[in-house]
């Protein structure tokens, strides 16, 4: 088994040791990798499935695939984005088994700019999710994003929510990065245009 | 500066990742195009709203449970495969 590589001017990080911990046989350093990511793939999981039954078989089966390949991993991107390749990877198989009728990928769904140009204009209240209960906010959210196709929602998920950077989601979804932008752009663009009916600016809200 | 030439670059703007020249001609843009500057904020609160949200967080006793079902199951496959491995060297020093 190769070492995993470390940059030589930097010493390797907590969680290169972690990795390199689990992969020697060490079941506890795993243990802490996946407390350390588990949220994060369980939302992830939840947004490309809609689903949670499968979005809690995806994080076993994810955590174990990652650990059954422990060795695969050379260490060239982060653990965490060779992590949520796998993660993405098992969400889409799943989509696609409870929904044979449509094919699911992210390489689908590239329309045309039409689809994204902004056609409703309008102002949103100041501090919109306090129109809202927290539950009410959660429903909203979830069944706009919902609305999405898949390959945009798991752009915008891993880019806007989870924070990666277009880099890292292009090498986590196998995309490059021009692609991972358009999606971006589309995915953010076509959230506003449906967020508008429940935000915007009513008669009588302050002005900002 | 066209509207459709700002959506094209709305994302690099909203995600500062652009040349100082392009962002002046963006802001000179949003500084007259209503239109543009609303886009622009209702998009950059869309992207707040739903990072800031807790959307799908896991809860503490289905999280104990899935850590407990993937840590056994990492300790059946690491058990699996060292008596694989010692039945392949049983037989190696036969």
């Amino acid at each position: 088994m190769n070492a995993i590589e470390h940059n030589v001017a930097e010493p390797p990080s907590e969680e290169t040791l972690l990795v390199e911990a689990a992969r020697a046989g060490d079941i506890a350093a795993f243990e802490s990798l996946v407390r350390r990511y588990d949220r994060n793939v369980f939302r992830i999981a939840q947004h490309i499935t809609q689903n949670r039954e499968d979005a809690e078989d995806v994080v076993q089966d994810a955590f174990l695939k990652a650990y059954q390949n422990l060795g695969q991993f050379q260490g060239q991107s982060k653990f965490y984005t060779w992590l949520v390749r796998i993660a993405v990877n098992e969400a889409l198989m799943r989509l696609r088994r409870r929904r044979p009728e449509r094919m699911v990928s992210i390489d689908e769904d590239v329309k045309t700019d039409e689809d994204s140009m902004p056609r409703e204009i309008a102002d949103w209240s100041p501090n919109p999710e306090q129109l809202y209960t927290q539950s009410e906010l959660k429903e909203i959210l979830g069944k706009t994003i919902q609305g999405l196709p898949p390959g945009f929602r798991t752009v915008f998920v891993l880019r806007d929510v989870e924070g990666l950077s277009t880099e890292e989601t292009a090498s986590a979804l196998d995309l490059s990065v021009p692609a991972v932008k358009s999606r971006l752009l589309r995915a953010r663009l076509q959230l506003r245009e449906r967020l508008n009916k429940y935000f915007k600016r009513r008669d009588g809200d302050p002005r900002p | 500066m066209k509207c459709s030439d700002f959506l094209k670059e709305l994302t690099d703007y909203l995600d500062d990742t652009m040349d100082s020249k392009t962002k002046a001609e963006l802001e000179e843009h949003l500084q007259w195009c209503h239109n543009c500057y609303v886009v622009c904020n209702t998009t950059k609160s869309t992207i707040e709203i739903y990072r800031d949200s807790t959307l799908y967080e896991l809860p503490d006793d289905l999280r104990g449970r899935l850590q407990s079902a993937i840590i056994s199951k990492c300790k059946c496959h690491k058990s699996s495969s060292e008596t694989a491995s010692a039945e392949v060297k049983a037989k190696d020093s036969k």
